[in-house]
């Protein structure tokens, strides 16, 4: 059994202008110390599928259904307090902005040794010596000087390395990264990835990495999932997707790349915008941008601007998509027949 | 820490300097002094010899330094009325004054903060919304007004309420709300002597008593507003990443509340706080009027409408100093709070 497993996970916000779905059948599994990547817009729910995992989605949003298995403890009808033990202790959680993730009146040291002393019964001594430990894995230069500073005095690459030594901490077997570098400099982006990444292989961490970015996905995880308006329209090796996208949605974010474009002409991009939640477009979500809508005859496909597309298995990949379906039906009566 | 105070020395001084001059500029409007000292009877020569001789002919460069040379050794004159020093007036005043001032602040923090807090843990109880309500209803009732209610409700006592007596739940609520009175509303009653003036009510039960009710009133004007102020800065600090990340740390909420968010939500809080005590200190002049409270607001109006000027300069520089020395102190606490502040004499 894999050691998280998600099925049909189903998150809603109630407003007062009625339940708006934020993820909606969102499946996937992690096993020990694999990587995972979630890709996909702003506004898709990755940072939603991030905090739901462990039930930390502020209010008015609530998980509606699914079911979030950890080590075969269901998460999200755990109580407040069994969730407690495993927040921070099995699975810990690295956040986008390292200026704003420390509280600024409270010193390293004082954030570091409550995580520890929330988990286990330890000595303030011992608590030092293990925090100092992480410190100096995440390289942090001094770090008996750090214990005792104060976040406004270390630079946000410093200040995301104490959260990567927080994250650590406790040995947890999942880290769940939502755009850890996204908020620092360039230079010190990729030292900060290599870093998370060189430290979940050598602990065996599983890490869920949520990102814009399909570069570090490709280069760091082995699965990944692809978000479009609350769900999941692509998932599978990260190999196989980046290599040989099927949907035109992840077609569309590869191409997007900078290193697709011809030099000397405009970059390449998906038109249009992720539409809002509330108000979802019929049958597929990706219909109004998508440029497979209309068939080889000219004529639109009926089924995407009616119907919401199921899965089909495609290689080692899931798709939601009906063009996509049509081909694999095609390239089966075609195989019948021949 | 030092030269954070050496500075604020320096400001304290300059503050000082502003408010005697304004203090001291004032004194030509209000009226004739000799007047008040002498009787109908004194003939004018008289009365213009007195003049003379208390300089009140100088001109006004000439009365102000005089003034100002005395005031730095903390002689602001004699009172036209008391026949005495003013520091010596003001300092019999004063104690009832601090101590009025202090048990309403006590009331403000030990208040506004739970409540804050728990109107921002819990904004949907009907608890918060009832604190919330009230607040509105204290903030904008003037402290006279609330003072004149208290008086009725609990030192006089009412014979009457809205509420029907011969149902059930009527009679209980009366029961409830209806006082026979009998709390003191009128002076001190009497303080037990500390030292020199000081005279306090803090150390006997029966002092304490005749404190409630104006520490009350007084506190009513500040108390909504510092529950509102924490409650919304809670609420915006429980929005915050690093509460969040706190939660995912697995910490216990107690101390995400009371360590983490509570921490943050003071800064601001401290700050207005500062400033808000030392208006505390001239609020005081109407509660003390309505509850015959014989500290320094009672004693101003009584200068003013006997034209005692020394009395009534005096007054304004040690509300002044109260303010500067209030605020140093504030700025003191917020320094030990945020760690982003350093005391040092130097400009950020």
């Amino acid at each position: 059994m894999a050691l998280l497993e998600v099925t049909n996970l189903d998150v809603r916000f109630g407003l007062r202008q009625g339940e708006v779905r934020a993820l909606r059948d969102v499946n996937f599994t992690l096993e020990r110390s694999e990587r995972l990547g979630i890709v996909g817009e702003s506004g898709a729910g990755k940072s939603v599928a991030a905090f739901s995992l462990l039930n930390l989605i502020a209010k008015p949003g609530f998980i509606a259904g699914g079911s979030i298995n950890f080590e075969g403890k269901t998460l999200n009808t755990m109580s407040e307090r069994g969730l407690r033990k495993v927040r921070g202790n099995r699975i810990s959680m690295i956040f986008q902005d390292p200026m704003m993730t420390l509280n600024p009146v409270l010193s390293i040291g004082e954030q570091m040794v409550e995580c520890l002393k929330a988990h286990r019964r330890i000595s303030g001594k011992e608590a030092r010596a293990i925090c100092l430990d992480k410190l100096r894995q995440v390289q942090i230069p001094s770090p008996e000087t750090r214990l005792d500073q104060y976040p406004h005095e270390l630079s946000g690459g410093m200040r995301q390395r104490v959260i990567i030594a927080i994250a650590l901490l406790l040995d947890p077997d999942i880290i769940i990264a939502d755009e850890p570098t996204t908020a620092l400099d360039v230079t010190i982006q990729a030292e900060i990835m290599a870093l998370l990444l060189e430290l979940c292989e050598q602990h065996n961490v599983g890490l869920i990495l949520i990102t814009h970015d399909l570069g570090v996905v490709s280069q760091v995880t082995q699965r990944m999932l692809v978000m479009y308006a609350g769900r999941v329209i692509e998932q599978g090796p990260t190999r196989e997707i980046i290599n040989d996208p099927q949907h035109p949605y992840t077609q569309g974010l590869i191409n997007a790349l900078p290193q697709m474009a011809t030099p000397g002409e405009k970059l390449n991009q998906i038109r249009g915008s992720m539409p809002s939640l509330s108000n979802l477009p019929s049958g597929c979500a990706f219909h109004p941008r998508c440029n497979f809508i209309n068939r080889a005859d000219g004529k639109p496909r009926p089924a995407c601007t009616e119907q919401v597309p199921g899965f089909v298995e495609s290689g080692n990949c899931r798709v939601a998509c009906h063009m996509v379906a049509e081909m694999i039906e095609d390239r089966r009566l075609k195989e019948e027949t021949s | 820490m030092i030269a954070f105070l050496v500075k604020r020395l320096f400001h304290a001084l300059l503050v000082m300097f502003v408010i005697s001059i304004i203090a001291f500029a004032i004194q030509d409007n209000l009226g004739d002094p000799i007047q008040q000292m002498v009787g109908q009877s004194v003939p004018e020569s008289e009365r213009a010899e007195l003049r003379e001789e208390l300089g009140l002919n100088d001109p006004f460069l000439v009365q102000y330094a005089r003034f100002a040379v005395n005031a730095a050794q903390f002689d602001f004159g004699y009172s036209y009325v008391f026949n005495q020093p003013t520091t010596e007036v003001i300092a019999r005043h004063l104690p009832a004054t601090l101590e009025l001032v202090a048990a309403a602040t006590f009331l403000i923090i030990t208040l506004s903060v739970p409540i804050g807090v728990y109107s921002a843990i819990k904004p949907r109880a009907w608890l918060s919304r009832f604190f919330m309500g009230v607040s509105i209803v204290g903030i904008s009732i003037p402290v006279f007004l609330t003072a004149i209610m208290l008086i009725q409700l609990f030192a006089i006592g009412v014979s009457w309420t809205p509420f029907p007596v011969d149902t059930a739940w009527g009679s209980w609520l009366n029961g409830v709300i209806s006082t026979e009175g009998g709390m003191p509303a009128y002076g001190r009653g009497d303080p037990v002597p500390v030292f020199g003036t000081w005279e306090t009510n803090f150390a006997s039960l029966e002092g304490l008593t005749y404190l409630v009710l104006p520490a009350v009133s007084l506190a009513s004007i500040m108390l909504p507003l510092f529950i509102r102020l924490i409650r919304a800065e809670m609420l915006e600090v429980m929005q915050s990443d690093y509460v969040k990340f706190a939660r995912a740390k697995g910490i216990s909420m107690r101390r995400i509340y009371f360590l983490h968010a509570l921490k943050n939500t003071m800064l601001p809080v401290i700050t207005v706080g500062g400033v808000q005590i030392g208006t505390l200190v001239a609020y005081t002049i109407l509660t003390e009027t309505v509850f015959q409270w014989p500290g320094m607001g009672l004693m101003f109006l009584d200068a003013i409408e006997r034209s005692d000027i020394p009395l009534i300069v005096t007054y304004l520089m040690i509300v002044g100093l109260i303010f500067v020395i209030t605020n140093t102190i504030v700025d003191l606490i917020y320094g030990l709070v945020n760690p982003t502040i350093k005391l040092t004499g130097k400009p950020a």
